[in-house]
């Protein structure tokens, strides 16, 4: 197996984008990632595109090719591959890109991410989300995705010392963070009132637990180690890969507050790596809502059941604190554009390790790690990146 | 929902028809056909579950899905049944009498409707045991 670097990075600014079109995203981001590398288009050889749901959000399927067509890449005939696992589609689309390069299939791999919300209505989101769970047994009976999420609140909050107020420390950190981003799509910060005087969408979880609908489009490009410096003075290695799977619905599960496939990713990752949580200088998590920040910090390792809570509150996790995580402002406030987050968790994290993070940097990161879940935990990807 | 998606189903939500394990004896709602202890090994029978199982944890959804929105707010749980299989599903009470570890039981009801003039989609709710 080879080593294998990201040489290039591309993230368009996330929000609701009325004025760009699916293809209009992924295009500016790829030809951002495509820039930084210094890679021309004839010189890729392979393609990986995370989205979760074109077909509900946009009624486009077979995006693999249509991405390479409007990257200009048609002519070109190169092998571009749609990868599918709900919110989990970026970070597998990574994960596929880093395979190919890591064998020595492919020389120079483009692993994207791209989802277009907004074209439909709130309502219909809503149901295109839910087919991240269990359509037959969880989206049937009236389960919505923040539902079953709050479902995972009410268990923990019942089982371990997480008082309401620590839950909305981690919007209000992200929101800070958020702030400090320029491709965030919320750059207002908030307070503890404004996280528990919004509106109640699933009991415990108000609104601003939850993580946003968005459009957004990310790229980054991947290379043989070896070979990274043509392109680049600054590559950041690929550390480890790993990918874990799980019951689709959260009534399988072994414990409603542990994502066990995050378990397994993390401690695959941390293997493949030869690393330990106390190596890791921040972690972009997958905070879809804000126990699911929690669950995460937790199940990665980084301290023990019902905790995480806690070191929230002492700013811990914050930027500056022992751990920062989701200085990108994470899902919650840089926003989730589904497919695309998985990839933009990469960008945020190469941005750090480069120093290229501005007001959000993190003072001598060298090692960083992403975590991205497919709906409720049924999949996980964790990837760690070091200089 | 089509109706031959819904209709090849109705067995599990009207009457919580579900399987059971000869092998190891595991019960499974929703039904499951290969058994994940035993795999090729398990021998796979029919079970109808007496519905009476007890609620894991719950939530109180506002915001519902477009099918749904008619009927919020809703009480939705995960129930475990009495067999031990665990499934979701709407609990027939108010928001306010939830707790975790009441005890519930099977009511027939309506769930959802594909509009004003489409199928209607029956199945298993859950009510409080002693009400």
């Amino acid at each position: 197996m080879r080593d294998v670097a990201v040489i290039g990075i591309g993230c368009t600014p996330f929000g609701e984008k009325w004025g760009s079109s699916f293809r209009d995203l992924f295009v500016q981001a790829g030809t951002m990632a495509l820039e930084d590398a210094g890679v021309a288009g004839e010189e890729i050889g392979a393609m990986y595109v995370g989205n979760m749901s074109a077909g509900r959000f946009i009624e486009q399927e077979h995006v693999g090719a249509l991405i390479a067509d409007y990257a200009g890449l048609a002519s070109d005939h190169i092998a571009s591959t749609r990868v599918e696992a709900a919110c989990a589609s970026g970070g597998l689309s990574f994960r596929q890109a880093f395979i190919a390069v890591a064998s020595g299939i492919e020389d120079i791999v483009v692993a994207a991410g791209v989802e277009k919300m907004t074209d439909v209505g709130t309502g219909a989101s809503v149901d295109a989300l839910a087919g991240a769970a269990d359509r037959e047994w969880e989206g049937f009976v009236g389960a919505t995705f923040p539902g079953l999420y709050a479902m995972i609140a009410t268990d923990y909050m019942n089982r371990y010392p997480l008082t309401r107020e620590q839950l909305a420390e981690v919007a209000v950190k992200n929101h800070y963070n958020g702030a400090r981003n320029p491709i965030a799509q919320f750059s207002q910060e908030i307070t503890i009132e404004t996280v528990l005087s919004s509106s109640l969408v699933a009991d415990p979880l108000r609104l601003f637990d939850c993580s946003p609908i968005t459009d957004g489009a990310a790229a980054v490009v991947l290379a043989p180690l070896e070979r990274a410096r043509e392109y680049t003075d600054t590559p950041v290695r690929v550390l480890a890969s790993a990918q874990a799977s799980d019951t689709i619905a959260l009534h399988d599960r072994r414990d409603i507050s542990t994502l066990d496939a995050t378990v397994a990713a993390g401690k695959r990752a941390f293997a493949m790596a030869g690393l330990s949580p106390g190596d890791i200088d921040l972690v972009e998590v997958h905070d879809c809502f804000t126990i699911a920040e929690i669950c995460a910090i937790e199940d990665l390792g980084f301290c023990r059941k019902g905790e995480a809570g806690r070191l929230t509150a002492e700013g811990v996790t914050a930027l500056g604190g022992d751990l920062p995580v989701n200085t990108s402002g994470g899902l919650k406030a840089c926003g989730h554009p589904v497919g695309a987050t998985g990839i933009k968790q990469v960008c945020e994290v190469v941005q750090q390790l480069r120093g290229e993070a501005g007001r959000r940097q993190v003072d001598g990161a060298r090692i960083g790690m992403t975590h991205n879940v497919g709906g409720t935990g049924a999949t996980v990807a964790v990837h760690i990146l070091g200089v | 929902m089509s109706v031959a998606r819904f209709w090849r189903k109705i067995p599990q939500r009207y009457n919580l028809t579900g399987t059971r394990c000869a092998t190891c004896g595991r019960y499974f709602f929703p039904p499951r056909y290969l058994c994940p202890d035993c795999r090729r090994a398990g021998k796979i029978g029919e079970h109808r579950f007496s519905g009476m199982g007890k609620v894991v944890t719950y939530t109180v959804i506002r915001t519902a899905s477009e099918q749904f929105e008619q009927m919020t707010p809703y009480v939705l749980a995960i129930v475990e049944l009495d067999e031990g299989p665990r499934l979701t599903a709407q609990l027939v009470c108010s928001p306010d009498e939830v707790r975790i570890g009441m005890r519930v039981r099977p009511v027939f009801r309506r769930i959802s409707a594909d509009g004003e003039s489409g199928v209607i989609h029956y199945g298993t709710k859950f009510a409080p045991e002693n009400p």
